[in-house]
């Protein structure tokens, strides 16, 4: 439900990302790639069905992105919302 | 049975915290992969490595080898959270680490059927590959081999039982003899596969060469591999030469007329054609077939043919 | 604006040139003499030798809106373009063009002197920042991207006059008689500076290494050149030659090397008198490796190896793989020494290499060329030119002319690279034109053209993973999602021209 912490997931690598989360009153996901002009739109979209999976309606998140394909990008964003401790309301995959 | 004639010449180590290498698996032409949340995955990216890996297999779907997954020894904390993770994204087994007991294989036996019953995965789905790679492991090898139906193979460790040992690994390798003489002597008595330890030096290509000619001598079938590019090198040794390919054949029509005959016995050249010499001819066959010596529907490699009537 | 035969806008004219949109690889002919060079006399006694380059700019006479032109066989250590841009801005000679064999990131120096109105047009194409920033719409410069064999046919048949040419001559005597083998800026075959020494209305021979006459061996001979200078320094040497080249170690490049050198073999090319061309890439050396093995099981010996030499390449000479190596330019320090050691490692101008339009070009005569890709599309267009941000940021090199000349074109590239797609439904850029690329090898599977169903055929029959192009396509936009395109504006900032002299696309600059 809320991010109650600081935490990140991720690596540096490349076809990785990281990902930084920390408490905020509202939901802001500012997002950084090497594939941005192309991917933008639709790393943002993964990033959203992936906090709505998980409950998540607040909280600022922080991507940085090195041309990870979606499956990397459902991983990172749970590990770190998990190590924020957020209480996970669903467990299903996203389509 | 299935299992027994299973190609397994290479098993290739793939760091499961690595999405680089994770996404490449599907290019990978080894018989199996080994997505690793052990030795290549930090302790304080234990939970990363499994959400990857996981998030990783459930889009795998066409699958183009066989899948297993190191976890961590069962002895860690981090085990039964790893095949929480994993388990539902179905690999098709689990390399053991440290199995230096059968108490341990069979505690993992009874995680995966507790899964399997609760998941409605067929009973016996998840395969177990032991890591035999302990002094004390070696000495207990065979009763760790009868341990669970689910082992298909034994994959001997050379590093840790090095470690163990408190020797130097060797490239000669002569500090291993017994150790996987004892490997393959469980093996072969319980009818499982024995696979040989990882050969760490990359760019060394012939001291892996080497090394893969000295197991297969012995009566390894494959070997675990830590780089894709020692592939082609180990599957290259394990390629069967051509009067093993055409005794094999000759050994498959001698028996398929025996099946004819309704006879599970038959000689040929003089000398009795049974059971193990059927096997052992469709295994390399299998194996000739894989690798474009032998045309696919040139032989009958059914089950009901290499074992009779089933 | 017309639509050539790939269905690219190609306007009527373009900064003043008529232009000839593209309509297939083979059925242009010249229709016209080659182009005219002053006739000089040279008396006993006279001197060619000049004090600097000041001097050499003002004998030959050099005026606003003329065109120059440098060779690039220095690469990345190239010292000559700038010194001499900027001797020419000193002296106040404005409307400059530049028609140069290529350009490189050191050549961004050049900056300044385009936007103060120096340089005003480049009859080549452009690597790196300079070609960024014109595809920006920060510079103003217009581009014409010229292949290697294109370019050497474009001055042969007068399309583009170079009012002088500098050549950089790692060994020069006062006569300008030079070669490329020896000296400080060493750097191998001069094979790009052939074309220029002969159709050049001047030439300057620019060296850092003079030596007494006569320079032994000579590649470019005295009887062509006008002037000869000596400066301290052509070049950086550390940049103008790798020390080495290296066979990858990613497993997607190796895989596809496998590949690639399988479908050589499954095509029934490795017999004797086999010839070859890759480039110096990790990859295509690792295709190398693997068809020099497949020679030496088969006991084949290949006629030649061709193209840009690497010591790979060398090796292979050495070993007897190969009879000979055509080089028209050398990649590495083996390359360089084998050059001058090696009789069977013959320097080759570009003319000679990959004009269309000659007597017979070596690209003809090649069995199998293996080339790169930034992206292939679903008709096997290949684009070498811009990235996937739309940028232009590559010469053509011999892309477009080897895939036109050899039995079997192959493009390695790997079906993704990170996130970006390799396989587009259509290229940004079209380099080389799908009717001359025959199979496309992937890590996830070999698309062959279906103007080759028996290519196709033979793949299959030797268990290679052949895919049709679309599902790849599929395959690759399934797993990387599909990227946004590029926006563009319509202002055309450079010429995509192909090797016979039509226009085979445009590349306009990028919307903000």
């Amino acid at each position: 439900m809320d991010i109650t912490r600081k935490a990140s997931a991720g690596t540096v690598q490349s076809s990785d990302l990281m990902v930084f989360v920390e408490p905020a009153s509202t939901l802001e996901v500012d997002i950084e790639s090497t594939v941005k002009q192309q991917f933008e739109g639709l790393i943002r979209e993964r990033v959203m069905a992936n906090l709505a999976r998980l409950g998540v309606s607040h909280g600022r998140l922080r991507i940085s992105d090195r041309g990870a394909l979606d499956y990397a990008i459902d991983a990172r964003i749970e590990t770190a919302l998990r190590r924020a401790a957020v209480k996970m309301e669903t467990s299903e995959v996203v389509p | 049975m299935e299992s027994e004639l299973k190609l397994r010449r290479s098993l290739l180590y793939v760091p499961g915290n690595m999405p680089s290498m994770l996404q490449n698996v599907s290019i990978f032409d080894a018989d199996a992969v080994q997505l690793d949340l052990e030795d290549a995955v930090p302790l304080a990216e234990k939970d990363a490595a499994r959400i990857l890996v996981r998030k990783f297999l459930d889009g795998y779907t066409k699958r183009r080898q066989e899948v297993f997954v190191r976890i961590n020894g069962l002895d860690t904390s981090y085990a039964e959270d790893d095949l929480r993770e994993i388990l539902p994204a179905r690999p098709d087994g689990i390399r053991l680490p440290k199995a230096d007991t059968p108490e341990v294989v069979e505690h993992l036996d009874t995680l995966l059927t507790e899964f399997e019953e609760s998941h409605n995965v067929p009973l016996g789905h998840f395969k177990i590959i032991p890591s035999i790679e302990t002094a004390y492991a070696v000495l207990h090898v065979f009763d760790v081999a009868r341990a669970s139906d689910r082992i298909v193979a034994l994959a001997f460790g050379a590093e840790d039982y090095t470690a163990s040992m408190e020797i130097q690994r060797t490239k000669g390798g002569e500090e291993l003899f017994t150790a996987r003489n004892h490997v393959l002597w469980a093996a072969k008595a319980s009818g499982v596969q024995a696979i040989d330890s990882i050969f760490a030096d990359v760019d060394d290509v012939e001291g892996l060469r080497r090394e893969t000619e000295l197991v297969k001598k012995l009566g390894f079938i494959g070997k675990s591999l830590v780089n894709p590019r020692q592939i082609e090198i180990v599957h290259d040794i394990f390629r069967p030469q051509q009067d093993e390919i055409d005794y094999a054949l000759e050994v498959m029509e001698a028996i398929s007329r025996a099946r004819e005959l309704g006879t599970g016995v038959i000689s040929l050249r003089g000398r009795m054609v049974d059971a193990p010499v059927v096997k052992r001819a469709a295994r390399m066959l299998k194996t000739a077939v894989s690798m474009g010596l032998v045309a696919e529907d040139a032989v009958d490699l059914s089950d009901e043919m290499i074992h009779g009537v089933l | 604006m017309v639509k050539n035969s790939l269905g690219r806008d190609i306007p009527e004219t373009w900064c003043g040139r008529a232009l000839e949109p593209y309509e297939d690889p083979f059925s242009r002919l010249p229709d016209l003499d080659r182009a005219p060079r002053r006739l000089k006399r040279h008396n006993p006694g006279d001197k060619k030798l000049l004090g600097s380059l000041r001097e050499a700019i003002e004998a030959v006479g050099l005026k606003d809106g003329m065109t120059i032109a440098t060779h690039h066989h220095l690469r990345n250590g190239d010292a000559l373009l700038n010194q001499v841009v900027s001797e020419i801005d000193a002296m106040g000679i404005r409307d400059i063009g530049i028609a140069s064999s290529s350009i490189h990131p050191v050549h961004a120096a050049l900056i300044p002197f385009i936007k103060k109105g120096t340089i005003t047009r480049f009859e080549c194409g452009v690597n790196g920042l300079i070609a960024e920033l014109v595809s920006k719409g920060q510079l103003k410069c217009p581009i014409t991207v010229r292949s290697h064999g294109g370019r050497a046919r474009s001055l042969v048949d007068g399309e583009v006059r170079v009012d002088v040419a500098f050549i950089a001559a790692p060994c020069c005597d006062p006569l300008g008689n030079m070669n490329g083998t020896e000296g400080p800026s060493a750097c191998g075959s001069l094979g790009y500076a052939f074309t220029d020494a002969e159709y050049a209305h001047a030439v300057v021979a620019v060296t850092d290494n003079l030596v007494p006459y006569p320079a032994m061996p000579t590649s470019i001979p005295q009887h062509l050149v006008d002037f000869v200078v000596q400066v301290e320094t052509l070049g950086d040497p550390s940049k103008i030659v790798s020390t080495t080249t290296r066979i990858t170690r990613d497993p997607a490049g190796l895989q596809i090397a496998r590949y690639a050198a399988d479908v050589i073999d499954a095509a029934g090319l490795i017999k004797d008198g086999f010839s070859f061309q890759t480039g110096a890439g990790g990859t295509s050396l690792a295709v190398a490796d693997n068809i020099k093995q497949k020679m030496a099981e088969k006991g084949v010996k290949g006629s030649f190896g061709c193209g840009g030499i690497t010591g790979y390449f060398v090796e292979m000479l050495e070993q007897g793989f190969f009879r000979s190596l055509l080089d028209v330019q050398c990649f590495d320090l083996a390359a360089v020494a084998s050059i001058g050691r090696n009789t069977a490692h013959q320097e080759i101008s570009a003319n000679l290499y990959a004009n269309p339009f000659n007597r017979g070009a070596v690209v003809n005569q090649l069995d199998c060329v293996i080339l790169g890709a930034t992206e292939v599309d679903v008709d096997f267009n290949v684009n070498v030119n811009t990235e996937s941000t739309g940028y232009l940021l590559h010469n053509t090199g011999g892309h477009c002319d080897t895939a036109a000349g050899a039995k079997l074109s192959v493009i390695v590239a790997p079906a993704l690279r990170g996130r970006l797609p390799i396989v587009r439904e259509r290229v940004t850029t079209v380099t080389t034109p799908g009717d001359t690329i025959d199979v496309i090898v992937t890590e996830r599977g070999i698309a062959v053209n279906p103007r080759r169903p028996g290519l196709a055929e033979q793949l299959r029959a030797a268990r290679l993973p052949v895919v049709d192009i679309h599902a790849l396509h599929a395959e690759v936009c399934g797993i990387t999602g599909t990227p946004r395109d590029v926006e563009f504006e319509d202002e055309i900032v450079a010429l995509i021209e192909y090797r016979d002299g039509t226009i085979i696309d445009t590349v306009r600059r990028v919307a903000r």
